[in-house]
């Protein structure tokens, strides 16, 4: 069958595919299966799963759309992509949510048989857009999509909505020709979870290629089809992951690697969820999970679980991290080991929760009672996740202090090509733990240069000591009203975040060390940046990029680097937080700013307008 | 081994009592809790260094810093989730979480029903004196109605919780009651909480002699208490009064007050005290018996066994270990769908 193609084969760089559906579809996996099939062609790929906060939103209205984008390509892949080359709709609420991320002249493939009048007024159409002109600027591909499903099973005595619900198989099918797929990683899919019923596997096997031999008769599908050649990546072996699961995979490497087994008091929060679940599964690690009764038992817990000796983490989204704000004051005071990993979604408030956004930025540097600093980090990609929360732990358990660790939705759920690390290679993890019997212990002894305290762990002989949320006497750790103890133990904790700094990688950048403009992000933007920088580059201009991971402290070298370009610019996904932060600790630069606040990434597009109107402003 | 037991049948009181100053007010109920525990401290045969108190906000949570233990002074409601946190990470640890009316009622609320939902082994001494002492004297979720304190001059328009009733709702394993000017009693319960296997409970009925002054003086004071206060022992008739006359009967679906001797009721009639009963009608009726008509119970009113979270979870996790393949981090690494390039 693979071998029937008479048609011409166009190698492509890159290519961006977005499937969408109603919520009940399977978008997600046809999404997932598609990504499968990329990973087996050697493909670097970025991938976003688009579904509504409702979990069962009203069938075939916009509101119920669920969608799964997927950036592929024989480059360097650093986001799910812009605006999708190919976009296949199930049904016409899908085609009017998603037609605005197609680019002009891309390819649209919908299930025609969808197109009635109920679900076009569903969907919010008053006339058929198959028909009203409003794709005339695309390439629109019509397939009976149902009825084709339905014959290419009919003798297997099954269920009609049984068989329709494998109606995103098809589409699949068809999207395995245009792209020259091979069946071999959906088939394992079938095989294993439908393994109880050979007669469902069946039906699926022919779904899928009813869809690709539909594609090879239809000459506007047939006439070209595509090749994206394997990316040159290094020599190792991949995965693909989410920002959510390399999250809790990395909390887990911080276990192991510091011998502290892992406690997560935790509470369901969208898009934290996940981190939760996944620590949930592996209790042979040793991890220790409490889905806590609210946010703030969830951190509470966790700071009951680092004094007894746990590698003690919470997650959480924005409303969280606000509820957990008083305890992580109580952690900055007993500084206690503790990371508070905030998975931010557009806020305020509820918000919008399954929408991106960099906006709890302010929150985590400053958003507690007193003078209680805290160690800042950010994580910039999916598989990123997993470093900087092995990071997070790191230098939570080794400067004994709270660390918040901020991903957001976009990361989180998006997913990426995972080179799978060895844990041999993982820088390690030494905590100030406290021998039995120690005598020169107290409990607010610090360590000279890093200044952190020790950790005595309760069941230690000889070590037994009280500590609490009431301000503590330098050294012997008694509480403590002194006017001038107070001032120098707020001065130590502040200094003792701001000594992180020496510990830390410096600032790198993307591109030459000097130029026109610097181009200064942190977070989840990492991937679109660098895109849009690169695009900048190639086009001559000298722009450069300085990506943050480090945001309490900043690295040491950060002045020196700003000072070297001419103009500054802080891109955010939110009204300006990181710039206000930049323009505090940095008086003498100017800084440009550009924020969007929409729920929504940055585009390459967009960035690359704002970059050069910068450089050629007088 | 031998080294082990040599070193806890030899503790005393003076192995746990700290060199700080107690700084709780001349004539609080706390200094004698603090003195009774001290006591018993010794008698559980725990080695000195686990042993954890923990505790809220409140002038009861000062409570951690006068024991010669691990201790740890948490913040306003939120024993509970701190003292989870380290029973579960090490459940060798014998943790006891000091906390008071307003810390674990008002604002720990829903930390303090879902810690005896999940019964970890961790024993709870609530200091109920009705009254914010550390705010100098609001009205607490115990406060009886229409008590006149600073927040309520015209008197409080809340029903009070009844401790014993909550905590059996939330299905609570262990309560008990006692009264802070009865050393011994407090001593008792102490020692049978702290070899409860769960959430064991104390209420302790503690005055503020500031700010609620004689708060439960119907029920401690000398002239009053022996018709006001009725101790329950398992497998005995419910008998108090200065005569050892009264008893309680279960007429119908309520409790009554009988006198023995009187309309043909004989001590055989009066309701023998079943704390390990694990229907809670029963024990729920007596911790709600209040005076003018009735007793206060004391003592262990219920105590029944069940499993604790933690050792349930140690349980799955060792059989986790046992029987899933992935057994390091590397293994998860590399689990599931790979490919090599």
């Amino acid at each position: 069958m693979m071998t029937t193609k008479r048609h011409k084969v166009v190698e492509l760089e890159n290519v961006v595919v977005r499937f969408a559906g109603d919520s009940g579809d399977g978008m997600q996996l046809t999404g997932t299966l598609f990504s499968e099939a990329a990973a087996v062609a050697g493909n670097d790929f970025a991938t976003f799963p688009d579904y509504p906060a409702e979990i069962r939103a009203p069938q075939g209205t916009v509101s119920g759309v669920s969608g799964f984008q997927i950036h592929f390509g024989h480059k360097e892949i650093f986001t799910s992509g812009d605006l999708a080359d190919v976009l296949v709709a199930m049904n016409p609420a899908p085609l009017k949510k998603n037609l605005m991320w197609v680019k002009k002249g891309g390819t649209i493939i919908v299930d025609t048989e969808t197109f009635n009048d109920k679900s076009l007024e569903k969907a919010g159409y008053k006339n058929n857009p198959l028909t009203d002109g409003t794709l005339t600027e695309y390439n629109v591909i019509k397939a009976p999509i149902s009825s084709l499903t339905k014959k290419s099973c009919e003798d297997l005595g099954l269920d009609i909505k049984m068989i329709l619900k494998s109606r995103n198989m098809f589409a699949l099918g068809i999207m395995f020709f245009v792209f020259n797929r091979e069946f071999s990683s959906a088939d394992e899919y079938f095989e294993k979870k439908f393994m109880a019923n050979p007669l469902v596997i069946e039906s699926n096997k022919r779904i899928l290629r009813a869809g690709y031999n539909f594609a090879d008769t239809i000459e506007a599908l047939s006439s070209i089809t595509y090749k994206v050649e394997p990316a040159k990546l290094s020599k190792g072996k991949y995965r693909n992951i989410t920002g959510n699961i390399a999250t809790a995979w990395g909390l887990l490497a911080a276990s192991e690697k510091s011998g502290r087994k892992l406690f997560l008091g935790s509470y369901p929060i969208t898009p934290a969820t996940e981190i939760l679940q996944e620590l949930s599964i592996h209790k042979s690690l040793g991890a220790k999970v409490l889905q806590a009764e609210d946010e703030i038992a969830g951190i509470v817990s966790s700071i009951g679980a680092s004094f007894a000796g746990a590698f003690a983490v919470t997650s959480t989204s924005g409303p969280g991290l606000s509820l957990k704000t008083e305890a992580i004051g109580l952690a900055v005071m007993t500084e206690l080991p503790i990371v508070i990993v905030d998975v931010q979604r557009a806020g305020p408030s509820t918000g919008m929760p399954t929408k991106s956004e960099q906006s709890d930025l302010l929150q985590a540097l400053f958003g507690r009672n007193g003078e209680a600093p805290v160690v800042v980090l950010a994580a910039s990609s999916s598989s990123n996740c997993f470093y900087y929360a092995y990071e997070a732990g790191k230098i939570a358990m080794e400067h004994m202090t709270p660390v918040i660790l901020l991903s957001d939705g976009y990361i989180a759920n998006g997913s990426e090509v995972f080179k799978i690390p060895k844990m041999t290679d993982l820088p390690p993890i030494k905590p100030p733990i406290v021998e039995a019997e120690d005598l020169i212990y107290r409990p607010y002894l610090r360590n000279p240069e890093k200044l952190n305290r020790s950790w005595a762990i309760p069941g230690t002989l000889g070590l037994r000591h009280r500590i609490g949320g009431l301000e503590k006497e330098n050294i012997s750790g008694n509480v403590s009203h002194d006017p001038e103890n107070h001032q120098l133990m707020c001065e130590l904790r502040a200094e003792k975040v701001k000594r992180v700094a020496n510990y830390i990688e410096p600032q790198t950048i993307f591109g030459p060390d000097s130029g026109d403009l610097l181009v200064v992000s942190w977070g989840g933007t990492y991937g679109v940046m660098i895109e849009a920088v690169k695009e900048m580059q190639d086009a001559g201009k000298k722009v450069s990029l300085a990506h943050f991971h480090y945001i309490n402290p900043l690295p040491n070298n950060t002045e020196e680097i700003f000072g070297r370009f001419k103009r500054i610019i802080v891109p955010e996904l939110n009204l300006g937080q990181f710039v206000l932060y930049l323009r505090m600790n940095f008086q003498k630069f100017r800084f440009y700013q550009y924020n969007k606040i929409q729920g929504l990434p940055f585009m390459v597009k967009e960035l690359v307008d704002k970059f050069n109107e910068i450089l050629e402003e007088k | 081994m031998a080294d082990v037991i040599q070193e806890i049948t030899t503790l005393t009181k003076e192995d746990f009592t700290s060199d700080q100053m107690v700084k709780w007010c001349p004539g609080c109920g706390d200094h004698a809790i603090l003195s009774s525990f001290l006591k018993v401290l010794p008698e559980l045969g725990i080695r000195k260094q686990d042993v954890v108190v923990v505790s809220g906000i409140g002038c009861s949570s000062r409570f951690p810093y006068y024991v010669k233990t691990y201790g740890f002074h948490g913040i306003h409601g939120r024993a509970a989730p701190l003292a989870s946190g380290i029973k579960i990470t090490n459940p060798n640890l014998h943790v006891w979480m000091i906390t008071g009316d307003g810390d674990s009622l008002a604002i720990g609320g829903n930390h303090f029903i879902h810690l005896l939902r999940r019964n970890l082994d961790i024993n709870v001494m609530l200091f109920n004196n009705k009254i914010y002492g550390l705010t100098k004297g609001q009205y607490s979720p115990t406060t009886p109605a229409g008590k006149k304190t600073k927040t309520s001059p015209q008197g409080t328009i809340e029903h009070p919780f009844n401790v014993g009733e909550l905590a059996i709702g939330a299905q609570g394993t262990f309560f008990a009651r006692a009264v802070d000017n009865n050393p011994k009693m407090m001593s008792e319960i102490m020692l049978e909480a702290g070899r409860h296997k769960g959430t064991s409970l104390i209420e302790i009925l503690q005055n503020c002699v500031i700010f609620y002054n004689n708060v439960h003086a119907d029920v401690t004071s000398k002239e009053t208490k022996d018709e006001n206060q009725l101790f329950l022992r398992h497998g005995e008739p419910m008998i108090f009064g200065k005569e050892n006359d009264k008893g309680i009967i279960l007429k119908g679906t309520h409790l009554e007050v009988v006198r023995i001797g009187e309309n043909g009721i004989t001590e055989k009639d009066l309701l023998i005290h079943d704390k390990y009963q694990r229907d809670p009608g029963i024990q729920v009726m007596l911790a709600k018996m209040a005076p003018p008509a009735f007793p206060v119970v004391l003592g262990v009113i219920r105590s029944v066994a069940d499993f604790t979270y933690e050792s349930r979870m140690d349980q799955i996790i060792l059989s986790e270990m046992e029987t899933n393949p992935i057994k390091t981090v590397d293994d998860l690494l590399n689990s599931g769908k790979t490919w090599d390039i």
